[in-house]
């Protein structure tokens, strides 16, 4: 777009009114603020000792789970999909014909870089089974690089974790499966 | 010439030509969608989704008559005067219902379908399609049938265009495959006891538009949008059939063939697809060795040498030993047999030059449709043979060379490989362990091994760049589709070092060389065509 394009309005800065040119009314106003600060409550959390409140853990993006169906198998059907959205490129599954009769393929393994995930819920997103799922655990640590490369078994045992404090998304957000 | 007139735009087609409506529109820049048509395959016009309108144009009036309905453009032949409207709303609404019919039975696990992406139902769908779906989902799975060693049938996501069948009864002419009920309750499967086993079998997975036919080989393995795909040469055969590599990451996942009028049509043999799991193979030589003459016979192990010393200690070690005989492969590219001879020859101008070892397994074996495998199971005897004619040492074969071995006409071998298969034998080989210097250079160890003072590997098809002489003298040239293993130098870098050429190996300059210094080469010397040139005719029409 160029400078002379018809849809943009150029707007001339308004000169100084007395008030402003005054500069005493905007300091008594900045400083209004500061004071409303300093008596207002506190919002700072002191982590970890203190856990911040989550607000939505529908919408919150933290550590991933893979979901299990009734039966307790892993419900992912290796499709690629949230590999193929993914970003960063931090997923890595091993696609292999299922020992189910219900279904073609399975994951044989599933790789999670958390290192190199930026958190971005596109898998969450892309999944057509609803099989991974952004938890609300935000507290990820580990004590080396090989350690936060979350397994297929790691994955689940995420959800055999938090899968009764925040059940399945996809019934709450209007899902099929 | 008669002229076709698709969508108001006209064209000319040639006065012989036999064209239907779906060809006569591309050459107008117009794809008519179809499933069940294919040029290689007869016509049954049964998917209808190639329903167009045409007309015919009065060459005396000038004068339009259409037809009142819609005909199957793979059925309809063009002549003088043929109008096609390819984009009318007639059409187009006949589109979108076909699409909507055949998506009704369709289980749409595209997900989980190994076809997605390359689905002719999914891109029709987008194009064509409707948005809304007015029919309920069926299970989100398809019914899985086994009919072949190398080819899986998901049932439910069948179209019946019958393309398969078509195929195994036309071209491979084995006609394993049959339709079995009747209207809805139409499937594809094959007689029982006798499986689709065929040579061209895998073809069957590369005409299903939709994912039906399934490649046991390929399944699950990769989505085939990761895929990039290189125009290479199969090398499992002297066919030299054009293909696709189709690689992610250094590794090939499938070979696909590509569409060649002059060498194999639309087909490929099932030994050349499925013959690319040797590179990799972790039996693969992967570094330059070297031990000390009085080693060999023993177990004694090679010692690694980096490549910027195999490129001058190669050079003197032959050169001390004496008189050199070489042996060109005919897996090499021929600007890597020029190179070669061109080194050979700097080292020990009387060396004796010959063609590598010719595998060659039966007969050539042609099938109904004309599709032939041949029984040389190498790509490239034709070029190297020209390559030797030009350093004078034309007509000679394996034979010859190792008669002049036997005789004790020789100090040094330099035996070049890229053997996929066992090719040699112990008794073969003992006729080298008496030579001074044995380089051998190939994919995998062999008897000659044991008789080696160096030891270099080589590279595969699919690591290779230049260009290969198939068997009706058709040269192809190709790019390299994945890079050699760590710690492997293709023949063609080594070559272009030790002959002291600067920067990347560039098999182009090579070619251009060839084609300058050469009568048989001479065809190769501008840019060459994706199809190939055929080195013959360019030769009768220089004399």
């Amino acid at each position: 777009m160029k400078p002379t394009d018809p849809s943009i309005t150029w707007l001339e800065e308004k000169p100084l009114g007395l008030a402003e040119r005054l500069y005493l009314p905007l300091f008594v106003s900045g400083l209004t603020t500061t004071a409303r600060h300093l008596v207002s409550p506190k919002v700072t959390v002191s982590f970890p000792e203190q856990r911040p409140k989550v607000g939505n853990p529908l919408i919150y993006r933290g550590v991933h789970r893979l979901n299990r169906d009734d039966e307790g198998r892993v419900k992912c059907v290796a499709c690629f999909l949230c590999a193929t959205a993914c970003p960063a490129h931090c997923i890595d599954i091993v696609a292999a014909e299922s020992p189910w009769p219900d279904r073609e393929k399975y994951p044989e393994s599933f790789h999670i870089d958390e290192l190199r995930c930026i958190f971005c819920g596109m898998c969450e997103e892309a999944c057509p089974v609803d099989a991974i799922e952004l938890t609300s655990l935000l507290d990820l640590t580990g004590k080396s690089r090989e350690e936060m490369i979350f397994d297929k078994e790691k994955l689940l045992s995420v959800y055999d974790m938090t899968k009764d404090a925040e059940p399945m998304k996809s019934a709450a957000l209007g899902g099929t499966l | 010439m008669p002229v076709v007139i698709v969508d108001g735009q006209e064209i000319e087609i040639g006065a012989d030509e036999r064209l239907n409506c779906i060809e006569a529109a591309r050459r107008a820049g117009k794809e008519i969608p179809h499933y069940c048509w294919h040029p290689g395959l007869s016509v049954v016009a049964s998917c209808r989704m190639c329903l167009i309108e045409t007309g015919q144009r009065d060459a005396a009036t000038g004068k339009i008559t259409m037809v009142p309905k819609l005909v199957p453009g793979c059925q309809t032949p063009v002549k003088d005067g043929t109008v096609i409207v390819t984009e009318s709303e007639t059409v187009k609404a006949s589109r979108a219902r076909v699409e909507e019919a055949l998506l009704i039975d369709h289980p749409i696990d595209c997900p989980i379908c190994d076809k997605a992406g390359e689905c002719l139902l999914q891109d029709y769908h987008f194009q064509h399609g409707q948005p809304e779906r007015r029919a309920d989902l069926h299970p989100f799975s398809s019914r899985k049938r086994d009919v072949g060693p190398t080819v899986t049938l998901f049932v439910d996501r069948c179209i019946m265009c019958t393309r398969c069948v078509r195929f195994t009864r036309e071209v491979a002419g084995t006609a394993e495959l049959m339709v079995t009920s009747r209207g809805a309750k139409e499937e594809i499967d094959v007689f029982p006891g006798h499986p689709l086993d065929n040579k061209l079998a895998g073809n069957v997975v590369d005409l299903c538009p939709v994912g039906a036919l399934g490649d046991k080989d390929f399944l699950y393995q990769q989505r085939v949008w990761f895929l990039k795909r290189e125009a290479n040469v199969c090398g499992g055969c002297a066919a030299g059939c054009s293909i696709h590599t189709e690689h992610n990451q250094d590794t090939v996942y499938r070979l696909k063939p590509r569409e060649n009028p002059h060498v194999n049509t639309w087909w490929m043999c099932d030994e050349g697809r499925y013959g690319w799991h040797h590179l990799h193979d972790p039996a693969r030589v992967l570094e330059a060795g070297r031990r000390a003459d009085h080693a060999r016979g023993s177990k004694a192990a090679f010692e690694p040498v980096e490549w910027a010393e195999v490129v001058t200690r190669l050079r003197s070690d032959l050169k001390q030993a004496g008189r050199l005989a070489v042996a060109v492969s005919p897996f090499l590219t021929v600007e890597e047999a020029w190179m070669l001879c061109g080194i050979a020859r700097s080292i020990d101008p009387e060396a004796f030059l010959a063609p590598g070892f010719v595998p060659v397994a039966g007969d050539d074996e042609t099938f109904p449709g004309g599709f032939t495998i041949r029984g040389e199971k190498c790509p490239n005897r034709r070029g190297v043979e020209g390559v030797l004619a030009q350093f004078n040492a034309g007509g000679r074969s394996w034979g010859d060379l190792l008669a002049h071995v036997a005789a004790g006409q020789a100090d040094a071998a330099w035996i070049t490989g890229g053997y996929p298969t066992p090719w040699l034998d112990d008794v073969t080989a003992g006729m080298f362990a008496a030579l001074k210097a044995v380089v051998v250079q190939d994919l995998f160890d062999s008897p000659l091994t044991a008789h080696a003072t160096w030891r270099l590997p080589a590279a595969g098809f699919a690591e290779r760049a230049g260009t290969w002489v198939n068997v009706a003298h058709r040269a192809q040239c190709f790019e390299a589709a994945i890079r050699a293993p760590a710690g492997v130098w293709p023949e063609g870098r080594l070559y272009w070092n030790m002959l002291g050429r600067r920067g990347l190996y560039d098999p182009t300059a090579v070619r251009r060389q060839i084609a300058e210094s050469s009568a048989a080469f001479a065809a190769l010397a501008g840019d060459v065509p994706a199809v190939g040139i055929d080195l013959r005719i360019q030769q009768l029409a220089s004399t």
